[in-house]
């Protein structure tokens, strides 16, 4: 017997067959399979016992409750809070996504200090001693109004903090960002006086009449705009939104009335005119109107007749006396102003005009109406102890009435107007109109300080960070802003310890002023933020502290109010887009997109559409009848009086021709490769222009070009 | 003639020829190759119905015995142990807490079992490190509550009789993917009599189509 060839084929055959019909086949192909799906290195989350925690998010003024889940004490999901009287379950993608921003690659991890234009880590205590030092002179050498403070707001116990400071100190030049909440307060103020904001019972109204708010694009709380808008179907009521593009809100309007960028608040003059002719005011809420109401009603009819205001605004003669007489037969019309997000450059003219048409329905401070509400009060700050450098320096002029006022200043300036600046979760050297000037004059001030939890584009051009520890890491009381009906003041609580070496902002001040000694630590006698918290919220702080938030006021305001027509009744000067182009640049507010502060998380620059962020370049959009040998999707050079970039085009039929649509929220220049060197920064092509009467930039678009490139 | 031409005129019958006329002792080489298949198809054959599995699995003993039929004979159900919680997720295999509410470090019983846990788990304040037989893996969301309380299953549906048993038997983990047998099944082939015979995705998609109508989307589990 022969060993061969066929032996060895009989004894693999054998073997496959044998193997063929036993399991090993089928069950390792499954196993294998199952095993490709479990690599050591797919990280999968450790179990461990789950618990929930309360809390507010502050990414954006929404200030919606959040429930934070954990697993053995690690935040590993955040859900909108039930219940809370904000936003009632709801959370935007921003909001889902705030965990990312504790790991961000652009932490601020440590204080930091620049020299010789780079930043070194130092320690906490070198930090406050370094910027105490700084202030201490300033102090000394009588400058103390020199020392100025940006802050996002002026509400809440830490943007009281920096402002009991700067009063301790002896500064006046305290500023506060461009918000939709600090333009209704101004606009209330204006209207009414001082001490009042506006919020709009948008659940409830039965007519609401946009100039162009992006109710579904991040306008006022996000998260109440959606569920407002959700329930006004089944309300049966009625949305119009005059903008100049087909946005997503105008997309789920009633009716999309296309508008020339710039002349909303020319129309909202107009239809008060319509509504004065028409006798469709309300003479029981006329009563309360005092200084000017007759040369304001000589004036609209004057100054802007329906058919000269069609010409301008693009929308017929008709059309406007339609539309101005459908709201106000209304049982319960709002109109509200605010451009997109509504924060940034916006118009007092166009916000009064606007709320003057609420006035003049009377369905003020009524169920489904405007509502004239006091501004929050539960903050009860001692008085500082103010020594003679205080009282001096307290008592200088400011420098503006805004930022932009304070850059122009000091850019205009031979003088240092400025020699030491604190800036709080604000990034005015992106956001701000032409920030290349806010860069050029914080090159001019000394010493600048940032509170900031992120290194943004305002962090690089200071000298010492100071790092602030993210929403979820810190406590701090939340007011409600942007224009909600209710009041309503919730705590952000930290839901795990800094994953960092960072501090709250409200610690840091009162460590600072501890180190300045002398009245200045006499005004800051707490131990830590948290004491100066129950301190000054003693009011609401045991709601603040057992159900994390406190109901300021809900449902309409009693108080009666004035309204004054004094401002108006002047005609303030109406702010075009300027230069000499033939087309308009306007920007776009894009949900995805966060404007200001913080900006994107990698997860929601994810979800942008490649109509508008494609790979690294922005997609501009332009009405195809408008788009001159351009191509879509080709490239495209955007030129304003300002400056010029590459873009790519999007035709784009829902923008009126003669418009280009841009996004903000683009073009960061920080070192984070998930978010920073994308698309072109807006504000960049926009030069600010103070508005008369105001003091803010009110600068929402420029004349612009565009060519193939 | 050539060859070619050979072939072809007398096609096949000429190898039926050449064949016949090999020499009788080449037969044994085919007698050897079928030997050796039929040696190798057995060995194979049996490798993989009776040591395949045993190779594939590596048993672990429970740390120590648990008497599932002593506990629920005291208890009175399945849910004094195995719980939903407040919130709607399972406790699952009980905490150290849960037993506590009965035992203490004394032992309760005379068997080994009990002095181990009493010694071991109680007194020195550690959890029982049990082995979880029917532990999906962590790509799968299973919710209890909607299976108990929705659609009123019970455990024996998917968990078989094991509030019945009185020993513990070995866990077996499959060494490739390091999930327990319990979700392939004991059947090598995966071959079911009873509905607890396998957890794999198939077979919660054809208990979903039968109740449902429907098989279920993939992210209704895998979230
Ligand atoms: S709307 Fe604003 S506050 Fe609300 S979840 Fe989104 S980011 Fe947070």
């Amino acid at each position: 017997m022969k060993v061969d060839r066929r032996s060895f084929l009989g004894l693999g055959l054998g073997a496959v067959a044998g193997i063929a019909i036993s399991p090993v086949g089928a069950k390792l192909t499954d196993d294998s399979s199952i095993w490709t799906q479990n690599w050591p290195w797919t990280p999968v989350p450790p179990d461990g016992k789950i618990s929930y925690d309360h809390s507010v998010c502050s990414l954006c003024p929404g200030t919606c409750g959040i429930t934070v889940r954990k697993i053995d004490g690690r935040p590993v999901k955040i859900e909108g809070r039930d219940t809370y009287p904000v936003n009632n379950g709801g959370a935007c993608l921003h909001g889902i996504a705030g965990l990312q921003y504790l790991y961000d690659p652009c932490r601020v991890t440590t204080p930091l200090k620049k020299i010789n234009d780079r930043f070194e880590p130092i320690s906490w205590k070198e930090a406050i001693a370094l910027a105490a030092g700084h202030l201490g002179r300033i102090r000394k050498n009588d400058q103390a109004h020199t020392l100025a403070c940006i802050t996002d707001t002026d509400q809440g116990s830490v943007a009281g903090l920096f402002s009991h400071f700067m009063t301790a100190f002896g500064s006046p030049n305290h500023f506060v960002m461009p918000t939709l909440e600090s333009w209704l307060a101004l606009t209330a103020q204006t209207l009414h006086g001082k001490g009042y904001t506006l919020g709009f019972d948008l659940e409830n109204a039965d007519f609401i009449l946009s100039f162009g708010a992006g109710i579904l694009e991040g306008w006022g709380s996000p998260v109440a705009c959606f569920k407002a808008n959700s329930s006004r179907k089944q309300r049966k009521a009625k949305l119009y939104q005059i903008e100049h593009r087909l946005s997503t809100t105008a997309a789920a309007a009633d009716r999309w009335i296309p508008v020339t960028p710039g002349t909303e608040a020319d129309l909202a003059m107009a239809m008060c005119g319509v509504l004065l002719t028409e006798n469709l005011f309300d003479s029981e809420f006329a009563a309360g109107f005092k200084g000017g109401f007759n040369r304001f009603n000589a004036m609209v009819q004057q100054k802007y007749p329906v058919e000269k205001v069609a010409a301008a605004t693009g929308i017929s003669a008709a059309d406007i006396k339609k539309i101005a007489i459908a709201f106000a037969r209304a049982k319960m019309p709002v109109a509200i102003p605010g451009k997109g997000r509504g924060d940034g450059a916006q118009s007092l003219k166009e916000f009064a005009a606007v709320h003057t048409l609420n006035c003049l329905t009377g369905n003020v401070n009524k169920k489904g109406g405007t509502f004239i509400k006091p501004v929050h009060d539960y903050l009860a700050f001692p008085d500082p102890v103010l020594d003679t450098a205080a009282k001096d320096g307290f008592g200088k002029a400011k420098l503006g009435a805004s930022v932009q006022e304070m850059v122009t200043n000091i850019n205009q300036s031979a003088d240092p107007l400025v020699t030491a600046l604190f800036v709080y979760n604000a990034n005015p050297c992106y956001t701000l109109n032409d920030p290349s000037q806010t860069r050029a004059a914080f090159e001019k001030i000394p010493f600048v300080v940032s509170f900031s939890s992120f290194m943004d584009e305002t962090a690089m051009a200071s000298d010492l960070i100071l790092p602030v520890s993210t929403f979820l890491e810190r406590l701090e009381d939340v007011p409600s802003r942007a224009g909600l009906a209710n009041s309503v003041v919730g705590l952000t609580r930290p839901v795990l310890d800094p994953v960092f070496d960072t501090r709250s902002a409200g610690d840091t001040v009162i460590q600072l002023a501890k180190t300045l000694g002398g009245d200045m630590a006499r005004s800051f006698a707490w131990n830590n933020y948290r004491a100066c918290l129950e301190d000054v919220a003693a009011g609401v702080w045991e709601d603040l502290s057992g159900n994390g938030y406190a109901l300021l006021a809900e449902g309409p305001p009693t108080d009666s109010v004035e309204t004054s027509f004094a401002f108006l009744s002047d005609n303030p000067q109406t702010i075009y887009p300027q230069g000499d182009y033939a087309l308009t640049l306007v920007p776009i507010d894009n949900m995805r997109l966060p404007g200001t502060v913080p900006a994107a998380s990698p997860f929601a620059i994810k979800t942008v559409s490649d109509r508008v962020l494609k790979g690294k370049d922005v997609c501009v959009e332009i009405n195809p009848d408008t788009a001159n040998g351009l191509t879509d999707g080709g490239f495209a050079t955007l030129t304003t009086p300002t400056g010029s970039a590459r873009v790519r085009v999007n035709f784009n039929e829902g923008i009126m021709p003669g418009v280009i649509g841009m996004v903000k929220g683009l073009g960061h220049t920080f070192d984070n490769k998930y978010v920073a060197g994308k698309g072109v920064n807006i504000h960049e092509l926009i030069s600010p222009v103070i508005e008369p009467g105001s003091g803010l930039d009110a600068a929402c678009g420029t004349t612009a070009a565009i060519s193939k490139a | 003639m050539s060859e070619l031409e050979n072939k072809t005129e007398h096609g096949s019958v000429d190898g039926a020829t050449e064949g016949a006329a090999e020499d009788p002792k080449n037969d044994t080489g085919l007698g050897l190759g079928v030997i050796f298949f039929i040696v190798a198809f057995l060995i194979c054959f049996l490798s993989g119905w009776l040591l395949f599995p045993k190779l594939l699995y590596s048993k672990h003993e429970q740390p120590f015995n648990f008497d599932h039929a002593l506990h629920v004979q005291e208890t009175g159900d399945c849910e004094s142990c195995h719980f939903l919680r407040d919130d709607g997720t399972f406790s699952g295999i009980p905490k150290m807490a849960s037993c506590l509410d009965c035992h203490t470090d004394e032992p309760m019983g005379e068997t080994r079992d009990e002095a181990i846990f009493a010694s071991e788990y109680v007194a020195k304040e550690r959890e029982v490190p049990w082995y979880v037989y029917a532990k999906q893996p962590d790509c799968v969301f299973f919710s209890h509550a909607a299976h108990i309380e929705a659609a009123g299953m019970d455990c024996v549906t998917c968990h078989g009789h094991i509030g019945e048993s009185t020993t513990s038997r070995p866990y077996e983990e499959n060494r490739l993917t390091g999930y327990s047998r319990d979700i392939w099944g004991k059947n090598i082939w995966g071959i079911k009599k009873n509905s607890w015979d396998r957890m794999k995705m198939d077979d919660c998609a054809v208990c979903h189509k039968e109740e449902t109508g429907h098989q279920g989307y993939c992210f209704q589990c895998h979230k």
